[in-house]
């Protein structure tokens, strides 16, 4: 896609998205973590399946950082299958003949919920950096309104991995009674010190592009792809397992007999890094990717609730199941356990899963037969509780 | 816990019968009560007690392959170590604590009485008397470790490393100021024995015991 295409795709979908769309008017504003207000505030969402009469089987599915609402629907830009495809559909986990699915682009996203690249009516040009800092909370207090505007009451279910668990914690532990169960998946009730240094070094290099131009491009008719693929070329190094990638790729090398002592793609895992970053500006706004890892750096849930994380969870009455991957080591098993013990420690029940895999944290975007049957069980009980059966 | 699930991993054991010690443990539960199972291995019990007694029923597993099982069964239970996990809960947190022949494979017993008796009201613990005269005559006479149906392991590979006698267990019971409210011992055909036995009878043909122990 030449630069020209990428750019009218990508203000399409932050403008006029292929989605069902919400505009929240002035009058109902979003009231920012970070001080400020989105007004008006525009969240873009994708449903599945049919909302019961006494609308009590609606799952919320959080997106991660990449994510986007477009779940289990082919996606609008890449033409690829949704991103949870192997979890959501008719007959899977979260089965859209019995549950009415939602999933909603986040605040400071770029798929049409308002973000850094959407247009600020104040200016009429695009937010650009004036969008106020976005948090985890920010994201979920949008979903709320969202849900409210759907009328429905309680979620049967709120889903997501990675960023996505941050914000199935967050609801639950600012919405107890709005949730009856939660799947926090590959996640953490905090960003860990590492995972804030990775954010960093992505960040940096989207800054460090020339064609950033201090986060006017847009205006500018230009876009930091350089920096952004490169952001998401180390990000996308977190997100598999040595093992992994040692057996996908080992040392050897792309269309080549012999290395060529240059600094060309000699080795196939150079040359997948590339086209992984190439592919990824196809279908991100770069400030959207500094707002959303920022976000993700600040959640620290215990933070909010005096440093006790059991206190994010006392006395809920939500049901949880919590999973993690033996070869994750950005949201590594211990911060699962972390959560376990805090929700113990609250009288939360919870069930805890920790499943094995090579296929490192991006395992939850797979079709692991471990992870969608302990998904199914969970979600079949929890329906059988909520009289859903 | 690890001994639960070898136990129920066995071949040959069956699954789809409730050992006759879930059943005893089963009854000794009130209905609609919350309980913690450690050592749940497959869920028999949690299955048992959230069909036939309405319980809010969670597990405690070490091994993943049994949590996994659970969980895909829509159990609610959790991978940890009765060992160290239990200090996570808050006081009082259960009706009942469950230890369903898993004391013997803890790496400390009392301490894990202790905490079974401080998160719960009542702490059920069943085990295999180390005392009951079969063993008492293969110690004897073979000069072996008893290796049977209900201590299926050879001393080598045994997960088993804190074997006790229905005597030892009563004498930690006092130690720990723990009452006991319920006692039923099982002889060798799995009948039960009379209330009112004395202790020193049980401890010589009593194969299994469950107690019930209360603070």
């Amino acid at each position: 896609m030449g630069l020209q295409a990428i750019l009218n795709a990508h203000s399409r979908e932050a403008d006029a998205p292929t989605s069902l769309v919400v505009t929240f008017p002035t009058d109902q504003p979003l009231h920012m973590d970070a001080g400020g207000v989105l007004a008006p505030l525009t969240v873009a969402y994708q449903t599945y399946g049919t909302l019961d009469a006494a609308r009590s089987n609606a799952i919320l599915v959080c997106h991660a950082l990449t994510g986007d609402q477009h779940l289990a629907n082919i996606h609008p830009v890449t033409g690829k299958p949704g991103w949870w495809s192997a979890m959501v559909g008719p007959g899977k986990p979260i089965d859209t003949d019995r549950f009415f699915v939602i999933c909603s682009n986040v605040v400071g996203g770029c798929l049409g919920t308002t973000g850094p690249a959407s247009l600020n009516p104040a200016t009429g040009r695009a937010y650009g950096l004036d969008l106020p800092m976005v948090t985890i909370r920010d994201m979920v207090r949008a979903q709320a309104m969202l849900v409210d505007h759907l009328g429905i009451d309680q979620l049967f279910c709120v889903a997501g991995g990675s960023m996505g668990g941050m914000q199935v914690l967050q609801w639950a532990a600012l919405f107890p009674t709005r949730v009856f169960a939660a799947m926090p998946i590959a996640t953490a009730a905090r960003h860990s010190s590492q995972n804030i240094a990775f954010h960093e070094v992505g960040r940096q290099a989207i800054m460090a592009d020339p064609e950033w131009r201090r986060g006017r491009y847009l205006d500018e008719g230009s876009r930091p792809e350089k920096g952004l693929s490169v952001a998401r070329m180390a990000a996308h190094i977190t997100y598999l397992s040595d093992q992994a990638l040692h057996a996908k790729f080992g040392r050897k090398l792309q269309d080549r007999v012999a290395p060529t002592f240059s600094f060309d793609a000699d080795f196939q895992i150079e040359s997948y890094l590339r086209y992984q970053g190439r592919s990824f500006v196809e279908r991100f706004d770069a400030n959207s990717y500094l707002y959303m890892t920022r976000a993700m750096d600040y959640f620290d849930l215990a933070a909010d609730y005096g440093g006790s994380l059991a206190s994010a969870f006392k006395d809920s009455r939500t049901r949880f199941c919590v999973a993690s991957f033996t070869s994750d080591w950005l949201f590594p098993t211990t911060a699962s356990r972390a959560l376990v013990h805090a929700l113990n420690a609250g009288g939360a029940s919870v069930s805890f899963v920790e499943i094995e895999t090579d296929k490192g944290h991006d395992a939850f975007l797979l079709d692991l037969p471990e992870l969608i049957a302990t998904s199914r069980g969970f979600i079949d009980a929890a329906a059988r509780a909520r009289g859903l059966a | 816990m690890g001994a639960g699930t070898a136990l129920n991993e066995l071949p040959g054991t069956p699954r789809g019968n409730a050992r006759q010690d879930l059943l005893l443990v089963a009854d000794l539960v009130d209905h609609n009560s919350r309980v913690l199972d450690l050592g749940c291995g497959d869920g028999a019990l949690l299955r048992l007690l959230a069909d036939t007694r309405g319980v809010d029923a969670r597990g405690l597993e070490l091994s993943q392959r049994g949590v996994n099982d659970c969980v895909a069964k829509g159990l609610s239970v959790i991978q940890g170590d009765a060992d160290t996990d239990l200090a996570d809960y808050p006081d009082d947190a259960f009706d009942y604590v469950i230890l369903s022949q898993t004391l013997q494979a803890t790496r400390n017993p009392r301490t894990v009485l202790e905490q079974m008796l401080r998160i719960g009201r009542r702490a059920i613990v069943s085990f295999p008397n180390f005392a009951h005269w079969t063993i008492r005559l293969e110690i004897a006479l073979r000069g072996r470790m008893p290796v049977n149906e209900t201590m299926p392991f050879a001393w080598y590979e045994t997960p088993n490393i804190h074997f006790c006698t229905i005597s030892d267990f009563l004498l930690l019971v006092g130690r720990i100021d723990a009452k006991l409210e319920r006692a039923i011992v099982l002889d060798r055909v799995g009948a039960p024995m009379r209330n009112g036995t004395p202790a020193w009878v049980w401890n010589i043909w009593g194969e299994q015991a469950v107690f019930m122990l209360r603070r």
